[in-house]
């Protein structure tokens, strides 16, 4: 088991600033991130009712917001999308079970930049309330939608939003890069340089991998989005006009010309596309390691899996211009865009099928983070089934502008990921709490939530496919729209049912981190190496011991062996082979 | 807050597997930095690319003297305090502890004659009427690219030098030793690389013709 070997860790803070909110330790930072997030997801699903509401009820005077005019719409879109996809899909899977479980699951003390993790938290943190600020300024929050298109972005007097909401928008998307580089650079220091012995690349799991990849994608893709936003804040306010040409606005001449708004979308999905993969590694991860504890097997081709996460990480540097087919680009250039495109299926079914593979003729155990990460994978394949239409050009062009797109991405990225936070929640949270959260609230909030999601995102591919275009606040004046209105209807009555259940999913979280029964050091009988330590884990994780590895991460119902798994620090001789 | 409290680096040897890189954790972050900055500039310098060959009336108002003669001046004497960087570097790890504390001196003097230097070209072509959004040649977005590109190598610089002198004070106290040092001299001959860059695209492809 463990050795003898001390290790070399700071030592425990006292006090409950150092302990709690400047804290150096990788747990206390990745449940900061998590609560971060929590709170970012609940504003995020707040605007977006907001939204659904005004789509069927649209002269509906509403709380808080009032009247939503066609420009509050757009507020709300934009800031439904930036809070959702940079405070929710990118903080709570990678930086926030990341930095909790990386270490553990390494067999390291902590990560291997203390205080440049709470920088990196405390950064992020910063950014979080320089985005809500934007809702308070004069002028409200931005119009330009999360990819922040130019011209309207970069110029003041476009829209009500754009003046200093606008401003707050980019320094707080500026802030976030800064933050996610610190993160990106402690993610891949720690995974290279602090694993325990015996814990070889192949032996760790899977989780480890995605989120290891997810750093390499952060580290190349956000300081692209700095250099734009920098760009940007400079067209904004100091007059330069990288991306804005000589434009009219509500008939005077902006002082701006030569710039190019596809430089900005260039920068952007450079940095955009990778981002997707930012938000969905660490899911993917998250659902192989509970599909193999849950199904009692081996994740069905261990080393496929690693070399597909490495190949949809590669890949994801090369399609930015599928998001851009919409921009009169050489019809050459959307070719092999496409074709890079397409070329990702491949990795992710290599994925999926072994997934599925895992699943065969397994014995499964249908708690609460299996239900979730099964449902991960439905929502994947669901939500990637679209990919390859809107990869094709002459198929993207008609269906762009439409409900098409925003069901794809919605479930592929957006609720996927997001079920990969519940599978990592309700998995982890004995290791992070000490107790069990409660199965029975756990299987409603799954069942109601799955049904739940499809309900709101299968019907907008109807809806693109009849044609009906997003980003419209006013769906009541177009007559060829009438017919569509009750599936919008059924859609925000869905989304009501949805959002209600999420609160029985905060009440688990809470109510069982107080009052749920007391759970042992490994309740899903798991392998690797965080349920082989005390619950929840001490200060430097392993009780003043580097743990040793000698198994791979998924030795599950192995020939011979007394139990039906083989933890990673069991000693060698407990398999026959 | 103690050495310990910043990096975990340091372990009971033979407690953890073998890193793939077999270099410290500090100077492998700053390998990783060095990554990240790098895609950074080169995002900056796509836009200038994007931008120039978009545009039809782009100015070429580089006289070889005076700005490329100081161009290359300022090439000289960057290149010159990568060597002494070298020299400073190489004494560390020998223990010479005043003599490399001496050479990073020098090196960060080197950094701030660059920096002078720049300022003093920049200086002379605000005086020629180049503002981020007009110049007296063709199109406006030649200062914009121009400032914000040397601006942000500037930026590098100018912290280079700061992390001299924080880092040599600290070294010269014991605080540091030579492998901090050599993660310094990584850092500047990546600003000075970063300039090799700059040298060709934004100035010898500007010259007045």
């Amino acid at each position: 088991m463990a050795t003898t070997a001390t290790v070399h860790a700071h030592a425990a803070p006292q006090g409950f600033i150092r302990k709690y909110i400047f804290s150096l330790d990788h747990k206390i930072i990745g449940l900061q991130y998590y609560f971060l997030a929590l709170v970012a997801v609940f504003v995020g699903m707040f605007l977006s009712l907001l939204m659904r509401i005004h789509l069927i009820w649209p002269t509906a005077v509403l709380p808080l917001v009032g009247e939503i005019k066609p420009e509050t719409y757009l507020s709300l879109l934009t800031m439904h999308g930036t809070i959702m996809v940079f405070f929710v899909l990118t903080t709570a899977p990678q930086s926030g079970f990341g930095n909790y479980f990386l270490p553990i699951q390494i067999g390291a003390p902590d990560m291997a930049f203390p205080v440049l993790n709470m920088l990196s938290f405390w950064t992020t943190f910063l950014a979080f309330v320089a985005m809500i600020a934007a809702f308070f300024v004069s002028g409200g929050a931005p119009l330009h939608g999360w990819t922040g298109y130019a011209p309207l972005s970069a110029l003041p007097s476009a829209g009500p939003g754009e003046q200093l909401g606008a401003d707050l928008w980019v320094i707080s998307i500026a802030i976030f890069c800064v933050a996610s580089l610190m993160g990106a650079l402690n993610f891949i220091t720690t995974l290279l340089d602090l694993r325990a012995k015996g814990m070889t690349l192949f032996r760790l799991p899977l989780t480890c991998w995605a989120w290891f990849v997810t750093a390499i994608l952060a580290l190349l893709a956000f300081g692209v989005l700095l250099s734009a936003g920098i760009l940007l804040l400079l067209d904004r306010n100091l007059g330069t006009s990288f991306y804005v040409p000589l434009v009219v606005v509500n008939g005077t001449v902006m002082g701006h010309k030569g710039g190019s708004p596809l430089l900005w979308q260039h920068l952007f999905w450079f940095f955009g596309h990778p981002e997707v993969y930012i938000a969905i590694l660490p899911g993917m991860g998250v659902a192989s390691q509970v599909l193999s504890t849950f199904a009692r097997k081996p994740i069905f081709g261990y080393k496929a899996m690693v070399y597909a996460i490495m190949a949809i990480g590669l890949l994801g540097f090369t399609v930015w211009g599928h998001h851009m087919f919409m921009s009169g680009m050489s019809p050459y250039s959307a070719f092999a865009f496409s074709i890079m495109t397409m070329a990702i299926g491949v990795p992710s079914a290599i994925k999926t099928f072994n997934w599925l593979g895992t699943l065969h003729k397994a014995r499964i155990r249908f708690h609460s983070p299996m239900l979730f990460a099964i449902g991960f994978v439905s929502l994947f394949v669901s939500g990637g089934l679209s990919g390859p239409f809107l990869a094709q050009p002459v198929l993207d062009i008609p269906l762009h502008d439409t409900y098409f797109v925003v069901g794809h991405f919605h479930l592929i990225m957006g609720v996927a990921a997001i079920f990969g936070i519940f599978a990592a929640t309700y998995y982890w949270f004995p290791k992070m709490f000490g107790r069990m959260m409660n199965e029975s609230l756990g299987r409603i909030h799954f069942w109601v939530t799955l049904v739940g999601t499809y309900a709101i995102f299968m019907p907008m591919h109807y809806l693109g496919m009849a044609g009906h275009p997003r980003r419209y606040s006013q769906l009541t004046e177009l007559a060829y729209l009438h017919d569509l209105i009750p599936v919008q209807q059924f859609m925000t009555y869905a989304a009501f049912i949805t959002i209600g259940f999420q609160f029985v999913f905060v009440f688990n979280l809470f109510w069982s981190m107080f009052k749920g029964p007391k759970a042992s050091d490994n309740p899903w009988e798991a392998t690797t190496l965080e349920w082989t330590t005390a619950t929840p884990p001490p200060h430097d994780n392993f009780g003043g011991h580097t743990p040793v590895v000698n198994h791979g991460p998924y030795e599950y119902s192995v020939p011979g062996a007394p139990r039906d798994y083989v933890m990673q620090t069991d000693p060698v001789t407990a398999t026959a082979h | 807050m103690s050495e310990a409290d910043l990096t975990m680096g340091t372990h009971v040897p033979g407690a953890l597997e073998q890193s793939p890189f077999a270099i410290p954790s500090k100077k492998l972050v700053m390998w990783l930095f060095i990554a990240s900055d790098a895609i950074t500039f080169a995002a900056l310098l796509f836009a200038y690319g994007f931008l120039r060959n978009a545009t039809p009336d782009w100015p070429r108002p580089f006289n070889f003297s005076p700005s490329i003669i100081n161009v290359m001046l300022m090439t000289f004497v960057l290149i010159s305090s990568s060597l002494t960087m070298l020299i400073g570097v190489r004494m560390a790890q020998a223990g010479n502890k005043s003599g490399a504390f001496r050479w990073i001196f020098i090196t960060a003097a080197a950094g701030i004659l660059f920096a002078l230097l720049h300022l003093r070209e920049w200086l002379g072509l605000i005086a020629e009427g180049v503002r981020l959004f007009q110049n007296p040649w063709g199109a406006g977005t030649f200062g914009a690219a121009f400032f914000s590109i040397t601006g942000l190598h500037l930026t590098h610089v100018v912290g280079g030098v700061v992390a001299m002198v924080v880092v040599g004070l600290r070294y010269r106290r014991g605080r540091y030793n030579a492998d901090d040092i050599e993660i310094l001299g990584l850092y500047w001959h990546f600003v000075d690389m970063v300039w090799m860059f700059v040298v060709p695209l934004v100035y010898l492809l500007n010259v007045k013709q």
